[in-house]
């Protein structure tokens, strides 16, 4: 299914994140992250360490998911008022090829800045833990690139195309909380009350488990066990592909 | 070049004068405004209402490590002002109990919440507020014992020293003697509770529990085991020596 021009919009995808202030920006989060986790770690009367690890984790997971929907939704939206998806299809190349190189592209420069922020933090977790970390945040920032792609496809505007990935992410790493407070001893038990938990768990299912994956605790506590770890990755791997086919099916049906 | 370090822009000169002094005035105004209100450590009456675990949970959107210590540091700034003869002596223990709470069932394998409890919020002089933290304290060791025992052998610590309460200070030091279980907890917290009975003078029971302690072979260290055999014997010799002045 992946053949030469997917390949090749996909390594200029690549070539277009190297020459952008992607790398600059990436580089300002890892030293912004580390000052501030640090100047924490000073005022902290114990754990320290543990503060300085998790806070750097967390900080440069969102770092990485703000970066990364920023420059796909800011590289798509671009790309259709240049008119470069109608240029790159007068080529012999396929809609569904350029999309999916598009995608393959984005979620790689996910992976190079998941990659680059597990370098930071190699000086507070042990190397098993903080590969299941990389990997995990790997996987969310090509799930959060598949979104922002779909999105800003779909809606053709930046505001509103960030808007929705950041919906839609917030949502992801909320659900399960919001289940647990709906379904909660205080919940109220009228008809209302349940209804309500109805939508919440029926919500639930159209979304992905984000809150369980790439967690700072990883880095302190341990990963989880390798079958878990593979289970979140599938999973995600499933809601990349779903994001994956509703993009392509936007773009299939869309006059040009 | 496409890059962000391109230099692109006219020269400086072609920016009118007004518009620099509005800039350069503007900043100066926004330094001076922001060094005259610099904002100080929080007080005690600012501490508000501790959230449900729940709630916290779903602020920290999955990073619960993370979000447990960042909410400990936010909260030992309340009441910790450098005009503050004693700090934190002013906080509402009631809802600094309750964001301790919710902080350790955030993050139950956290030690910072019992840390905090026992080290800065138990140090309190009013009896009162320490005995409110103690009995945090006790709570959190009981989830998890030997995770959390130096907290509580800390409050033992206060309890007997600063309130003079030794039947508390034994209370805790049984609950460390009898609910942990990790060997690496070291031995001197275990057996906290004989020397504190013989503190109480309830010579017998220490007598008990040292001998039972030695009898039960955990002691392998040498010199320990010789010193807790002197005690032994020190306790036995205040034992006959009671005995024969009742006698008298």
């Amino acid at each position: 299914m992946i053949h030469g021009p997917t390949l090749t919009v996909a390594r200029y995808a690549l070539i277009e994140a190297r020459r952008s202030g992607l790398p600059w920006l990436a580089a300002a989060c890892v030293l912004g992250a580390l000052a501030l986790s640090g100047f924490l770690s000073q005022v902290a009367i114990t754990e320290g360490a543990a503060l300085q690890a998790t806070a750097t984790a967390a900080l440069l997971r969102g770092c990485a998911v703000f970066l990364i929907a920023a420059h796909v939704v800011a590289s798509a939206v671009r790309e259709a008022n240049d008119k470069g998806l109608e240029l790159a299809l007068a080529l012999p190349i396929s809609r569904s090829a350029w999309y999916l190189g598009k995608l393959i592209g984005f979620a790689c420069t996910g992976a190079l800045l998941a990659a680059l922020f597990g370098l930071s933090l190699l000086a507070w977790a042990a190397p098993a833990n903080l590969v299941s970390w990389v990997l995990a945040l790997a996987a969310e920032a090509g799930l959060v690139a598949a979104a922002a792609l779909f999105f800003a496809s779909a809606l053709g505007q930046t505001v509103a195309a960030i808007a929705a990935t950041a919906g839609l992410y917030l949502l992801a790493r909320s659900i399960s909380a919001i289940q647990a407070i709906a379904g909660g001893p205080l919940a109220d038990d009228s008809l209302a009350g349940q209804a309500a938990r109805w939508l919440v768990d029926a919500l639930a299912l159209l979304l992905p488990r984000l809150d369980a994956v790439a967690r700072g605790d990883w880095l302190l506590y341990g990963a989880p066990p390798a079958a878990e770890l593979s289970q979140s990755l599938a999973a995600l791997t499933i809601y990349f592909l779903l994001l994956a086919a509703a993009g392509l099916f936007d773009i299939s049906r869309r006059n040009l | 070049m496409n890059g962000i370090f391109t230099n692109r822009e006219r020269p400086l000169q072609a920016v009118p004068g007004w518009i620099l002094c509005l800039l350069a005035t503007a900043l100066a105004a926004q330094i001076g405004w922001q060094f005259a209100r610099r904002a100080e450590a929080p007080s005690a009456a600012d501490l508000p209402a501790a959230p449900s675990a729940q709630a916290l949970r779903l602020a920290g959107l999955g990073e619960t490590a993370a979000l447990a210590r960042l909410a400990m540091v936010w909260l030992q700034a309340f009441d910790s002002r450098g005009d503050n003869a004693i700090p934190y002596q002013r906080l509402d223990y009631g809802r600094l109990v309750a964001w301790l709470d919710a902080i350790l069932a955030v993050d139950p394998r956290s030690g910072y919440p019992l840390f905090a409890a026992s080290r800065v919020y138990a140090e309190n002089t009013d009896a009162q507020k320490a005995r409110r933290m103690f009995d945090f304290i006790e709570a959190g060791f009981a989830r998890d014992p030997n995770r959390h025992w130096a907290a509580l052998a800390h409050a033992a610590l206060l309890a007997k020293h600063r309130l003079g309460d030794l039947a508390l200070a034994q209370r805790f030091a049984a609950a460390i003697q009898r609910q942990t279980t990790d060997p690496t907890v070291p031995a001197w917290a275990r057996q906290m509770e004989i020397f504190i009975l013989e503190d109480m003078n309830e010579l017998e029971a220490a007598k008990v529990m040292l001998g039972g302690l030695l009898a039960t072979g955990r002691i392998r260290d040498t010199d320990e085991r010789r010193f807790l055999q002197e005690r032994l014997e020190e306790i036995e010799q205040r034992i006959m020596r009671s005995r024969k002045a009742g006698a008298r």
